[in-house]
């Protein structure tokens, strides 16, 4: 039959292949599980139902729509189309202000309350959420 | 005028490539002699490029803003070190910097190779000069440093106020030594295969060059990450965010290579594999390149999102990685003299088992940061990858990664065995033991802590033990190791100790939880050259009742117009504390984070060791 030396050989090829497998299917599979969807307004409007996951919410902080209090920060995020209104208790970046783009990460209560985690800080300030560019060009 | 001569030195540079080129290719097939007027014409282009450099510097210095990228990204009213330093703080002189590296690498290289074979000295340059008149040609038509603009601005745009920063300044320079001194390996490697030449003699003299590239990235990740603990106000050094992990990517390969090469240098095996990795890491730097600049990932490093720009990196790209794949199938030889022995028990198996983990942690964050781009051009689905996912791959990896680590290097090379390693065993149940009391002190879950605590002060302690009883015996691998034992220990008592309140405050307003108290007593004004800053002071009371003041600060630039928090860190050896200070539209609210941050320097330092580590090796031979 085959000498020593072939079969561990062919133990060895087989060793590196399982372990390939099992590391993609293992990296795949958290990915499943880890990753943010990235939501605007309007695509939450048009949701058949309501997930428990975490997803992110751009959009543009409506103008007069941010009010503060000791332990929480209300605003609406628009896309100009629809909004959505999100409650947070955390920092604000420094570039958050009414009128300019933003992206929240957290949970839907429901279709009109967002409970935001993290609001992310974005270093440009002409940074605007792709969603809300094509909303302003369909315009 | 300035930036008129800086522009000819580029085409003049890049007219340099072709005469290099055309010396080169005589040199090569005529004679056995390296001929010493490409050594002339090497410094030469490298002289053309540092004139162009300072040709920038001297418009930013100057406030030329005739200059599109002067006016773009400087203001006559940054203090002089930000107008220098901006200069390599923008998409063109950055790319300008990054030329500079390339040529002065290959000039270094000439000259310091002179003990290698002529044939392959020559290879390396010619190779070396595609990569740079590629980045000529890129610089010159895409992103040329000195465009004019007419009529000529009063006032310039102003550079982004969070790039105004010691860290960020050197940041830039010390990361691309790292990223492009891997070039060197590439050109170098594809002219050793080309030329059958990689022997153990060369593994030797290459080693250097990887060993220079490394330390300088490892440097660079660092500086990055201390930049974002204190400027960006979030209080964490890493986020997994994709620029940081296309800069830890090269690293991983070029960790991968710094082991490999060792393997290489004692027994001539695991050629191709080192060839591989060399590509590998150059490939890697121009893709980081390519994702930072050509605005695919919206971060602080995008600085205009020009598709033109991306595209032709992405074309050199694909041309080079088609290149070196050639010149690999066609021109590679497996030299098998030794290759039979290859003991489950050895010094080689460890240093692959290294490799193996480096490429399972590559292609984790590899596919972390690819497939969410992957999938918006597929199903304009946007998705984003977060912590959880990184942690979750890699942190469970890490525990065997670190016994390999501590018990590798124990091994000899070819065959080992387990004689006269009592003490191995000896010190496993000390960290065993040590790392249940402290998890079982900090009531944290139990299984995965205590096994991950075990690994890294197992490696601790071996490599603290090695300290005393070899002294200089293996220092340099000793020390980064011990440094990486450093690391991981500091991180993960840095997330458990971690903790943090956020409140918004009204002046005069107190917060108050069990552990401590936060009173904010006062608002200070000031004017400062190019910003207006606005300082809190709060008294942070805890239990004994010590009082601690924090003063983190506000700052309003003008130009461009954009508020920044600096955070006011205090920091010992033990702990940072850490505060920052948000301003929220029209209100009277100030959004505070208070943070507690265990071990922070320790983190630091232990980077710095490790490429301490290499910098020791680097310089073994001279002592």
């Amino acid at each position: 039959m085959y000498g020593r030396k072939v079969k561990l050989r062919f133990f060895f090829v087989l060793l590196i292949l399982i372990t390939l497998i099992l590391s993609v299917f293992l990296i795949l599979k958290s990915l499943e599980e880890n990753v943010v969807y990235f939501k605007s307004p309007t695509e939450i409007k048009v949701l058949a139902e309501i997930e428990k996951k975490k997803i992110r919410v751009g959009g543009m902080v409506k103008n007069d729509s941010i009010s503060i209090e000791s332990n929480d920060v209300r605003f609406i995020i628009t896309d100009f189309k629809n909004e959505i209104n999100v409650i947070y208790s955390g920092v604000v970046p420094n570039l958050f202000t009414e009128g300019k783009g933003v992206v929240a990460e957290g949970y839907l209560k429901d279709k009109n309350f967002f409970l935001a985690t993290k609001i992310l800080a974005k270093h440009d300030e002409n940074y605007m959420p792709p969603e809300v560019k094509e909303a302003l060009k369909e315009k | 005028m300035a930036s008129l001569i800086g522009f000819y030195s580029l085409v003049f540079g890049l007219c340099l490539s072709f005469l290099i080129i055309f010396f080169s290719v005589k040199n090569f097939k005529n004679s056995n002699i390296f001929d010493n007027r490409i050594i002339s014409l090497t410094f030469l282009q490298f002289f053309f490029v540092i004139v162009s450099f300072f040709g920038l510097i001297i418009s930013f210095v100057n406030s030329d803003f005739s200059n599109e990228t002067v006016f773009n990204n400087s203001h006559t009213t940054k203090p002089l070190f930000y107008k220098i330093s901006g200069t390599w703080g923008n998409h063109e002189g950055s790319l300008l910097l990054w030329l500079l590296v390339l040529t002065l690498f290959i000039f270094l290289f000439i000259l310091k190779s002179k003990d290698q074979n002529k044939k392959y000295r020559v290879l390396t340059l010619l190779f070396q000069q595609i990569i740079i008149i590629g980045f000529f040609i890129f610089l010159i038509k895409t992103s040329n440093p000195f465009n004019y603009i007419f009529p000529v601005p009063n006032e310039g745009l102003g550079l982004n106020p969070i790039l105004q920063d010691p860290a960020l300044a050197i940041h830039p320079p010390v990361l691309y030594l790292g990223y492009v001194g891997s070039s060197i390996i590439f050109s170098s490697t594809l002219a050793a295969t080309s030329l059958n030449y990689i022997s153990k003699e060369w593994a030797k003299h290459i080693k250097q060059w990887v060993l220079i590239s490394w330390i300088f990235l490892t440097l660079g990740i660092l500086l990055g990450s201390i930049w974002a603990y204190y400027e960006l106000g979030w209080g964490g050094f890493w986020f997994w965010d994709p620029v940081e992990n296309v800069s830890l990517m090269p690293w991983l390969v070029l960790t991968a290579l710094l082991h490999c090469i060792l393997v290489l240098e004692k027994r001539l095996v695991l050629t191709s594999w080192v060839v591989i990795l060399s590509i590998a890491t150059f490939t890697l730097s121009m893709c980081g390149t390519f994702l930072v600049r050509s605005g695919i990932l919206n971060s602080v490093h995008t600085f205009a999102n020009d598709p033109e720009r991306g595209l032709f990196i992405l074309i050199f790209l694909f041309c080079l990685i088609f290149l070196s794949l050639f010149i690999f199938f066609f021109f590679h030889k497996v030299k098998n003299n030794d290759t039979k022995n290859f003991f489950w028990l050895s010094k080689e198996t460890s240093i692959l088992i290294n490799n193996w983990f480096m490429m399972y942690f590559l292609s984790v964050i590899l596919i972390g940061t690819v497939y969410p781009i992957f999938l918006e051009v597929i199903s304009s689905e946007k998705i984003s990858v977060g912590p959880p996912f990184y942690n979750k791959l890699i942190i469970p990896f890490l525990i065997p990664f670190l016994f390999a680590m501590t018990i590798g290097p124990k091994l000899k090379w070819i065959k080992s065995d387990f004689i006269n390693k009592l003490y191995l065993i000896l010190f496993l149940i000390i960290s065993f033991v040590l790392s249940i009391f402290i998890v079982k002190i900090l009531n944290i879950s139990f299984l995965k802590n205590t096994i991950l605590v075990t690994a890294a002060f197992y490696l601790f302690f071996i490599t603290l033990r090695d300290f005393f009883i070899y002294k200089f015996k293996n220092l340099s691998q000793n020390t980064a190791h011990f440094g990486f034992s450093l690391l991981i220990l500091s991180i993960l008592f840095n997330s458990i100790f971690s903790s943090e309140v956020i409140t918004n405050l009204k002046i005069g307003e107190t917060f108050e939880n069990e552990k401590f108290k936060i009173s904010f007593e006062s608002l200070e004004q000031r004017n400062e050259k190019n910003f207006k800053s606005i300082t809190g002071k709060f008294n942070i009371e805890n239990l004994n009742g010590v009082v601690e003041i924090l003063k983190p600060e506000l700052r309003i630039y003008d130009q461009p117009n954009i508020i920044t928090s600096e955070a006011y860190i205090k920091t010992n050896l033990l702990t940072d504390k850490f505060m920052t200070m948000n301003l929220v539209q029209n209100q009277d609210y100030f959004n505070i984070r208070y943070q507690i941050k265990p071990f922070m320097v320790w983190i630091w330092l232990s980077v710095f060791l490790i490429s301490f580590g290499g910098l020791i090796s680097l310089f073994k031979k001279k002592l």
